[in-house]
C-alpha cells in the first residue's frame, strides 16, 4: 500500500552529497515529497529529513540504496507514533476589519504568531503536524490566502521511543 | 613534492604498474611527471579515452586487479563516460583520474571544462573532486578501498591542474575511515544454517549464479558445493567461467537466450540459490513467471540486490566465497543426509538432461559459414583455454552458447550495459594484464566499428589480440528483432558499407584473414594462431541466421523461440 515515510539520513557534510542522495531518488523514479537539510552537532556531519511515499517494497530499496552510497552514515525510518514530526507554514492572508477579527481566534487556536503586517494582509506562522498545519490553511482559505509557503517536515525519535 | 608525483607515488603504493590512459592540457603535469616513472609505471597509450575505459575494465576482469585510467578534463572525462557505465553495471573495480581545469576557474566555462564529477555521479560507484592538495593522497587512498571493496565499481578522482603542481609533503595513509561504509563480508550464521537444511531438503534444487561468484573468486567453493550435492547449475551471461561448462552438473546460460534446460529447471525447481546474481529483466523474462514453483534463497553482497525484483526467503548478505565456505562448513559431517538428498534428486537431474536432449544448442550447417561453427572452432583449436572479449549483439550471445568456458575470467563482456564497442579495447587490457595468454575479441562487423582505431594501440604494444568478425553486414541483434517483432521492416539495420577488413588491417600495420567458405574456417583460426601480432579474421557468415533460443522480452523464459 501507498503511504508516506519520513527517512533521517545521516550524511557526511561534504559537497555534493545533497546532489547523491537526491539523484538516487530521481535515477531511480522514487519520488521525494519533501526534504529539509542542515548540520548536526556533530562536526561534518549533516541530517536530512526526507519525505517520501510508496509501498514497502519502494521503501526498502530506497532505504537499501541510500545505505549504498559512501556519503551514507545512517539511515532511520520515523513514524507518527515512534517520533515527533513538525512542519512550518507561512500564510499571507487577505485582513480587512470584518476578518481581522477571525483571523486573531484562529491564530490563538493554532498557536500560531503574526510575525507581519500591512493594511491589507497579515502573515502568520504555525509550526506543527502535517494535519494541523493542513487543517490550518483550510480554515484560514474562505479569508483569501494571498501567498503561502511551507518547509519540509522535520522528525527527531520521540522520548517514548527511547524509555 | 608535487601533487603529480603524489598521484603516482601513491598509484605505487597501490601496487599499480599499469596505466591506460590519453595525455591532455590538464593531465600535462601528470604526464611529465609519469617520464620519470617508466621502470615502474607502464603507460598504454590508446587512440580514445572510450578505449581507455574498456582497456583498464578488461584489464580488471582478467587479472581481478584494479583498473586505472589517466585522461583529461572536458572531452578527455567525457569520452570516457560509455567505459566507467559499462564497469559500474558489471561492478568492475576501476580508478579513473581525470584532469580538470585549475580551481580557480571551475565554474568560469573554462577551455576543456565540464562537471566531470556531476556528468559521472550516476555512474560510478563514488567520485570526488580533489580541491585541497592535503587531501590527494587520502582521496586515493579511499578511491583504491572503494572500487576494489564491497560491491566492487569504478571510482573518478577528478583532480584540478593547479593541484597537480602545487607541493605539499607526501605521507600515505595506511588506513581508511569511511562512517558510512562498511561492506558485509560474512553471512549471518543462522541465515547459512537456514540455507543448508533448506538446499538439503530441496527435491529440486537449482544453483543460479552470477558475476559476483568470479568477482569474489568463489569457483573452487562453489565447485566443490554443486559436487558435494549434485546441485544442477545455470548461469548468467555475467557468471559464465565461473563453473567448467563441460561439466554434467552445467546446463548453460538462462534467460532471453538461455538453454531449453536451463529455463525449464528455473521453473519447475522447488528452491533456487542466486549466487551473486541480481535478477536482471534479460535473465529472469517476465518476473511473476520467473522461479514460480521455487523458494529462493539469495546470496550477495549488496543487500540492495537483494528482493529488489523477486521475493527472497533467505537472504544471505556477505561474500559470496566466504559465504559458500561457511555453507560447506555447516554441510561438513552431514554425510547421511547429504546421501539420502542426492538420491531424491537423482530424479531431478534426470529431468532437467531428458530437456538437454530434447532440445540441445544446434544449428543446421549449409554451404555458407555459419556463426556458430566459428566459435566452436574458436573454442576447439584454442582448446578452452582463450581469454575471450565479445562485443554486443548475436555474436556475443553465439559466443556465450558455443564456447564452453572453463575459467573464472576468462569471458570479458558487457553484460549490463550491452556496449557495442567495448571487446576490442577489453581485449587488449587483457592481453597486458596476461601476456602469454591467447586473447579472442569476438565481434560483430557493427560492433568492431565502433572502437576500430585501438588496432594502432594493439600493433604499437605488440599486442596479437585476435579480432574474429562474424561479419553478416548487418547489426544482426537489431535484424533479428525485426525480423521477429516489426514484421521484416529492416529499418536501418543493415550495413550496406563497410571496410575492406583484411586491408584496414593491413593499413594499421596488424594482419588480416579472410574466410568465406566453412572450409576455411580451421585454416583461418589456425593461421590466426599461429601469428605473433594483432589478427582481424574476416568470416563473412550466413546473413540470415539468428540467436535461439529467444525469449521475447516480457514473456515467460519457459516461452522460448526455438530453431
Amino acid at each position: 500500500m501507498e503511504k508516506t515515510h519520513i527517512l533521517s539520513i545521516t550524511v557526511e557534510n561534504e559537497s555534493g552529497v545533497l546532489t547523491r542522495v537526491a539523484g538516487l531518488f530521481s535515477a531511480r523514479g522514487f519520488n521525494i515529497d519533501s526534504i529539509c537539510v542542515a548540520k548536526t552537532l556533530e562536526k561534518n556531519e549533516s541530517k536530512m529529513i526526507i519525505a517520501t511515499s510508496g509501498d514497502a517494497q519502494i521503501l526498502e530499496q530506497i532505504v537499501k540504496q541510500l545505505n549504498r552510497l559512501i556519503n551514507v552514515i545512517k539511515v532511520q525510518e520515523f513514524t507518527d507514533d515512534d517520533s515527533v514530526l513538525r512542519q512550518t507554514v507561512l500564510v499571507k492572508v487577505n485582513a480587512d476589519e470584518t476578518t481581522k477579527g477571525d483571523i486573531f481566534r484562529i491564530k490563538e487556536i493554532f498557536n500560531g504568531r503574526i510575525i507581519d503586517v500591512s493594511r491589507n494582509h497579515y502573515t502568520l506562522e504555525v509550526t506543527g503536524s502535517e494535519k494541523k498545519i493542513d487543517s490550518f490553511i483550510d480554515i484560514l482559505r474562505p479569508l483569501g490566502i494571498k501567498d503561502i509557503v511551507k518547509t519540509g517536515i522535520i522528525a527527531l525519535a520521540s522520548a517514548k521511543k527511547i524509555i | 613534492m608535487t601533487g603529480s608525483k603524489i598521484i603516482i607515488e601513491s598509484l605505487i603504493n597501490e601496487g599499480v604498474d599499469t596505466i591506460f590512459g590519453y595525455p591532455g592540457g590538464a593531465v600535462l603535469n601528470i604526464y611529465d611527471e609519469l617520464l620519470n616513472y617508466k621502470d615502474k609505471i607502464k603507460h598504454v597509450l590508446v587512440r580514445h579515452e572510450q578505449g581507455a575505459a574498456h582497456a583498464a575494465d578488461g584489464y580488471a576482469r582478467a587479472s581481478g586487479k584494479v583498473g586505472v585510467v589517466l585522461v583529461t578534463s572536458g572531452p578527455g572525462a567525457t569520452n570516457t563516460i560509455t567505459g566507467i557505465a559499462t564497469a559500474n553495471m558489471d561492478s568492475v573495480p576501476m580508478v579513473i583520474i581525470t584532469g580538470q581545469v585549475p580551481t580557480n576557474l571551475i565554474g568560469n566555462d573554462a577551455f576543456q571544462e565540464a562537471d566531470t564529477v556531476g556528468i559521472t555521479r550516476p555512474c560510478t560507484k563514488h567520485n570526488y573532486l580533489v580541491k585541497d592538495i592535503k587531501d590527494l593522497a587520502r582521496t586515493i587512498k579511499e578511491a583504491f578501498y572503494i572500487a576494489s571493496t564491497g560491491r566492487p565499481g569504478p571510482v573518478l578522482i577528478d583532480i584540478p591542474k593547479d593541484i597537480t603542481s602545487s607541493v605539499y609533503e607526501f605521507d600515505y595513509p595506511e588506513t581508511v575511515q569511511l562512517h558510512g561504509y562498511n561492506p558485509t563480508y560474512f553471512g549471518h550464521h543462522i541465515q547459512i544454517a537456514k540455507l543448508a537444511s533448506e538446499i538439503l531438503k530441496a527435491k529440486k534444487p537449482l544453483l543460479y549464479i552470477g558475476g559476483g561468484v568470479i568477482s569474489s573468486n568463489a569457483s573452487t567453493e562453489l565447485f566443490e558445493l554443486a559436487e558435494l550435492l549434485d546441485l544442477p547449475i545455470t548461469s548468467t551471461l555475467m557468471g559464465l567461467g565461473g563453473f567448467p561448462s563441460c561439466h554434467p552438473l552445467f546446463f548453460g546460460m538462462l534467460g532471453m537466450h538461455g538453454t531449453y534446460p536451463s529455463n525449464m529447471a528455473i521453473s519447475n525447481a522447488d528452491f533456487i540459490v542466486a549466487v551473486g546474481a541480481r535478477f536482471d529483466d534479460r535473465v529472469t523474462g517476465k518476473v511473476e513467471e520467473f522461479g514460480k514453483n521455487a523458494k529462493f534463497a539469495h546470496i550477495d553482497i549488496d543487500p540492495s540486490s537483494i528482493g529488489k525484483n523477486v521475493k527472497i526467503e533467505i537472504p544471505v548478505v556477505g561474500d559470496v566465497k566466504s559465504v559458500l565456505s561457511s555453507l560447506l562448513e555447516v554441510l561438513h559431517g552431514r554425510n547421511e543426509e547429504i546421501s539420502a538428498a542426492k538420491y531424491e534428486r537423482l530424479g531431478w537431474l534426470e529431468e532437467i538432461n531428458a530437456w538437454k536432449y530434447e532440445h540441445p544448442l544446434t544449428y543446421k550447417m549449409n554451404d555458407v559459414i555459419k556463426p556458430q561453427y566459428v566459435i566452436e572452432k574458436i573454442y576447439e583449436l584454442t582448446g578452452g583455454d582463450a581469454i575471450i572479449a565479445t562485443e554486443v549483439g548475436q555474436s556475443q550471445m553465439w559466443t556465450a552458447q558455443f564456447y564452453k568456458f572453463k575459467n573464472a575470467r576468462t569471458l570479458l563482456t558487457s553484460g549490463g550495459l550491452g556496449t557495442m564497442g567495448f571487446g576490442f579495447p577489453a581485449a587488449i587490457g587483457a592481453q597486458i594484464a596476461h601476456p602469454d595468454k591467447i586473447v579472442f575479441d569476438i565481434a560483430g562487423d557493427g560492433s568492431i566499428q565502433m572502437n576500430i582505431q585501438e588496432l594502432a594501440t594493439a600493433v604499437q604494444y605488440n599486442l596479437p589480440v585476435k579480432i574474429a568478425i562474424i561479419n553478416n553486414n548487418f547489426l544482426g541483434m537489431i535484424r533479428q528483432w525485426q525480423e521477429l517483432f516489426y514484421h521484416k521492416r529492416y529499418s536501418f539495420s543493415e550495413m550496406n558499407v563497410n571496410p575492406d577488413f583484411v586491408k584496414l588491417a593491413e593499413a594499421y600495420g596488424a594482419v588480416g584473414l579472410r574466410a568465406k567458405d566453412p572450409d576455411d574456417v580451421v585454416p583461418v583460426i589456425e593461421k590466426a594462431l599461429s601469428i605473433k601480432k594483432p589478427v582481424i579474421m574476416d568470416f563473412i557468415v550466413d546473413r540470415e541466421e539468428s540467436v535461439y533460443p529467444m525469449v521475447a522480452p516480457g514473456s515467460p523464459i519457459t516461452g522460448m523461440l526455438l530453431v
